[in-house]
């Protein structure tokens, strides 16, 4: 019964998610700056990372995953593997092939 | 003969299939996530696709991506994270039993994503007028020749390109128009359950305790949040110096 204890309903205050709203603005803001500004083959990679870390944010706090059972963590870790892993297999298999030529 | 001893008291919404109100929102809050990842595998494929595409036919990419406005982009990404905040609000408020902060809460959200919805229809009209929706209108006029597009061309000063990679723009618009098309499926989906909410929410349904069909729709719009998040990242943002 322990367990049940760790796991009682959290309530997140509403300090935490102005706080992440804020974060999320500001977030927006960057990455939209960041594209104004010529940086090559940084350019997606800047915009992504923002992006997976605003994702982040809104997973952690919105989503309350940071207070969850370690169940739901599990899960969304490993679908977070598997898709990775789905992604990196199609490139693979499209890359060692004949790219770009049909 | 038994009935009386194995009903104990317990509060009306708690199953009797569970042994407790801890252990019945832990269980409804796992199943969630299950279709949320099973969404993650759904989009996921549409991601994918748009990866690899895009690196296949990268000059088509780059000159279509250019034909999207950031300013609306950018204004629809803040609805849409205000929303998101409205909405996380609106949990907290079920959560501290406050029934009028729930219902404001979750008329702001609504409001919210028909204004994401509104903003949306701007730019596919946009798309229609300029012919730039795939299928037997498409027009490839401001990719062959881009200078005629003097909007984006006064932006972009993009070259012309070679008619063969030209058609390609239109598989990126098929993309663009799948994504942001499943995406807005999932908004209107979303709003038609934040109005059932509302109805009910008036009534006092939510802030007597169960909160999970709350928050659980909360799961919901941030995940289509997050989602808006990469696409905005993706179709708007990541080739306009290319």
């Amino acid at each position: 019964m322990s367990e049940h204890n760790e796991n009682a309903h959290h309530i997140v205050s509403p300090k935490v998610y102005v706080v992440i709203l804020l974060a999320l603005l500001v977030g927006t803001a960057a990455t939209v700056g960041a594209s104004f500004i010529e940086l090559g083959v940084w350019n997606p990679v800047i915009a992504l990372a923002i992006a997976c870390a605003k994702a982040t944010l809104v997973v952690l706090y919105f989503m309350h995953v940071r207070y969850s059972t370690k169940l739901t963590m599990l899960s969304i870790g490993a679908a977070v593997f598997m898709f990775l892993g789905l992604i990196g297999m199609t490139l693979a298999d499209y890359i060692s092939r004949a790219w770009g030529l049909w | 003969m038994a009935v009386d001893e194995a009903h104990d008291e317990h509060p009306p919404y708690l199953r009797h299939h569970f042994e407790s109100v801890e252990q019945q929102a832990d269980t409804t809050n796992f199943a969630m996530w299950l279709f949320l990842l099973t969404e993650v595998m759904f989009f996921g494929g549409l991601f994918t696709a748009y990866l690899i595409y895009r690196n296949w036919y990268y000059p088509a990419f780059v000159a279509g991506s250019h034909q999207l406005n950031v300013i609306w982009g950018t204004l629809n990404t803040v609805v849409l994270i205000l929303s998101s905040f409205t909405m996380a609000m609106g949990v907290w408020c079920a959560e501290t039993r406050r029934r009028k902060g729930l219902v404001l809460s979750l008329s702001l959200t609504f409001i919210l994503g028909l204004m994401f919805l509104g903003i949306k229809t701007i730019e596919y009209r946009e798309k229609i007028e300029r012919h730039h929706v795939p299928g037997a209108h498409y027009s490839l006029q401001s990719f062959i020749d881009p200078a005629s597009d003097k909007e984006i061309y006064s932006e972009y000063h993009d070259k012309p390109l070679a008619l063969d990679m030209a058609r390609h723009t239109e598989v990126y618009f098929s993309l663009y128009f799948a994504m942001t098309g499943m995406h807005a499926l999932h908004m209107i989906i979303g709003i038609g359950i934040l109005g059932f909410m509302i109805y009910r929410a008036r009534a006092g349904a939510y802030t007597s305790g169960h909160v999970t069909f709350v928050e659980n729709f909360g799961l919901y719009w941030h995940f289509v949040d997050i989602v808006w998040i990469y696409l905005f990242a993706l179709l708007y943002l990541i080739s306009r110096h290319q």
